[in-house]
């Protein structure tokens, strides 16, 4: 295995920078066009976990699928170290927010899609897969379909299934969404620990404002909708985290109260237009904070 | 412990619901048949209906009787035929339909108009078209099980989760790889519904379809279960008229029951929900 680790250092030296400038979508056309995404502008750095976190339905995934290349901005550019994005690639992979793992194949099989589909069926890419299985806990659902899986489990399959790629940038959609509170946390601490092992470039989209200051190198705080940038927030808390140094930290809580208080306020901003999904997440705030 | 399971399950409840309801059927069907001679009056319905033991002794006279099987095979080549050529044009088709945009735009409205037609409004129209009336008849059949087929598919194919399709295309897979490995398996557990009511309606209408046309060209024992049944009509044998439905049930439930076991091979990851 000493190749994989090998592989891992060299990877750290590659810059991998995603750059969104200025980045307008919109759906439909003339008096049903909707306004997704406005003059939206940030930065994935290379070799940081930059979490986005906005209202639920403030445009992330429409974000996601921009970045990934499965549509293309109306206006504005997104480059890949400053070669613009056209389309799909494997050097940015995508974990989707429901499991996209396929039903029909077993865990193993998963893992080793995308070397087959590539040719790259080798001894090598199935040694990478057996040791992949090892380091996500699965080598004992390796035969197993993913209905046989917790959620827990599948979640890991999934990022076993993206990592073997070797992806430049691992781009994540509320991946734990779904979960309950004691997997996630774990699930928390085991992406944390898979992350400070190499430090790839990651991009990690959630709701959650305890997961995104857990994980988060970089925190970017998103508008509602139409979605833009609000602010980028440093999350300087020492790693390697868990759970009970981050609750403890003052820090923390420091950057929570700010960042509540930035969220309140988009959301209020579509309370009073009257949205749903603004409602929800004020309902969820106020639960927060007793 | 396997014979344990095999034991308790044969001897399960519903099991032995199922052999007394049966049975129960099968008496009440006797003691209708035989109502006039039994309580002196004649019991509606069933009292026209030959009894099941007058049945039984017909069906076991014919066991040995090679016209009877002859009939049973004729059938099932029938539609064996139909239903395979059904599923080898059906399939692509349906596959081809849901990926190709223009394809689908140019096919599917002659389509969608012509699968309102019943297979058996096709029967005279075919036996003028057909040089032979076996050919005929496979083409009826065909036609029965071949819109449930591609209507299934399409509709499997083009509902697939499209993050999988997404997910594939990130990791580098081409569209050759795409259909093979993400499109065909999503679409099987379709093709296999598709198929199971496909199998129902080819056995529906190959025995109209019998009945009609009088069976392949010389007729008689060539003519299959649905002429069997027709013929006995005609004869005036009412036991051989139910031996020929009974038949026509069991054929149909091991055709059924065949294509469910293929289907659970093909599809197994289904069975671990």
């Amino acid at each position: 295995m000493a190749g994989v680790a090998e592989q891992a250092t060299a990877r750290e030296q590659d810059a991998s920078e995603i750059v969104v400038t200025s980045v307008f979508k919109s759906y439909g056309a003339g008096p049903f066009a909707k306004e997704v995404v406005r003059d939206c502008s940030f930065t994935i750095e290379s070799n940081k976990l930059t979490v986005m976190i906005g209202p639920s339905g403030c445009g992330k995934s429409t974000l996601i699928q921009l970045i990934a290349g499965f549509e293309l901005p109306d206006s504005g550019s997104i480059t890949m170290n400053a070669a613009p994005i056209t389309g799909p690639g494997k050097d940015r992979l995508v974990l989707f927010q429901e499991s996209a793992l396929f039903p029909w194949m077993t865990t193993y099989d998963n893992i080793m899609y995308g070397p087959r589909a590539r040719g790259e069926d080798t001894k090598e890419s199935a040694d990478l897969a057996e040791f992949l299985l090892t380091k996500v806990g699965l080598e004992a659902f390796r035969d197993k379909y993913p209905t046989q899986l917790s959620g827990g489990m599948q979640r890991r399959a999934e990022l076993a299934r993206a990592m073997i790629n070797k992806p430049e940038v691992m781009i994540l959609d509320e991946p734990f969404r779904g979960l309950d509170h004691m997997s996630k946390e774990l699930m928390w601490e085991y992406y944390a620990k898979l992350y400070e092992e190499d430090r790839n470039t990651n991009f990690f989209v959630t709701t959650d404002i305890d997961e995104a200051i857990f994980l988060a190198d970089r925190l970017l705080i998103m508008t509602n909708l139409p979605t833009s940038t609000r602010a980028v927030i440093e999350i300087d808390i020492p790693r390697p985290r868990t759970i009970e140094a981050v609750a403890d930290s003052s820090r923390a809580n420091e950057i929570k109260k700010e960042v509540m208080t930035l969220l309140h306020e988009e959301a209020m901003k579509s309370f009073s237009g009257g949205s749903k999904a603004a409602a929800d997440f004020l309902d969820a705030y106020s639960k927060r904070v007793d | 412990m396997k014979q344990g399971t095999f034991v308790s399950k044969l001897f399960s409840r519903a099991t032995l619901r199922g052999i007394f309801a049966i049975a129960l059927f099968i008496v009440i069907w006797e003691a209708g048949a035989r109502s006039e001679q039994w309580f002196g009056f004649r019991m509606p319905f069933l009292g026209l209906v030959p009894p099941p033991t007058d049945v039984a002794v017909s069906w076991a006279g014919l066991l040995g009787d090679a016209g009877y099987w002859q009939s049973w095979y004729m059938s099932f080549l029938r539609v064996f035929g139909g239903f395979l050529a059904a599923m080898l044009i059906g399939i692509p088709l349906g596959l081809f339909m849901a990926v190709n945009k223009t394809f689908y735009g140019i096919y599917f409205p002659t389509f969608e108009i012509m699968r309102p037609i019943p297979p058996l409004a096709w029967v005279p129209a075919s036996i003028i078209f057909w040089p032979t009336q076996e050919l005929s008849i496979a083409f009826v059949t065909f036609l029965g099980a071949f819109y449930t087929i591609v209507i299934n598919v399409l509709g499997g194919a083009r509902s697939i989760n499209k993050q999988f399709l997404q997910a594939a295309q990130s990791m580098g897979a081409s569209q050759w790889d795409i259909f093979r490995r993400i499109v065909l398996p999503a679409t099987l557990p379709s093709i296999v519904v598709g198929s199971a009511v496909g199998m129902g309606i080819t056995w529906e209408v190959v025995v109209a379809a019998e009945m009609i046309s009088g069976g392949g060209g010389s007729g008689g024992a060539s003519g299959g279960l649905g002429f069997f049944i027709w013929s006995s009509y005609v004869g005036g044998s009412y036991e051989q008229i139910v031996v020929g439905m009974i038949s026509i049930g069991i054929a149909g439930y091991f055709s059924s029951e065949i294509l469910r076991q293929l289907g659970g091979l093909l599809t197994p990851w289904l069975k671990t929900r």
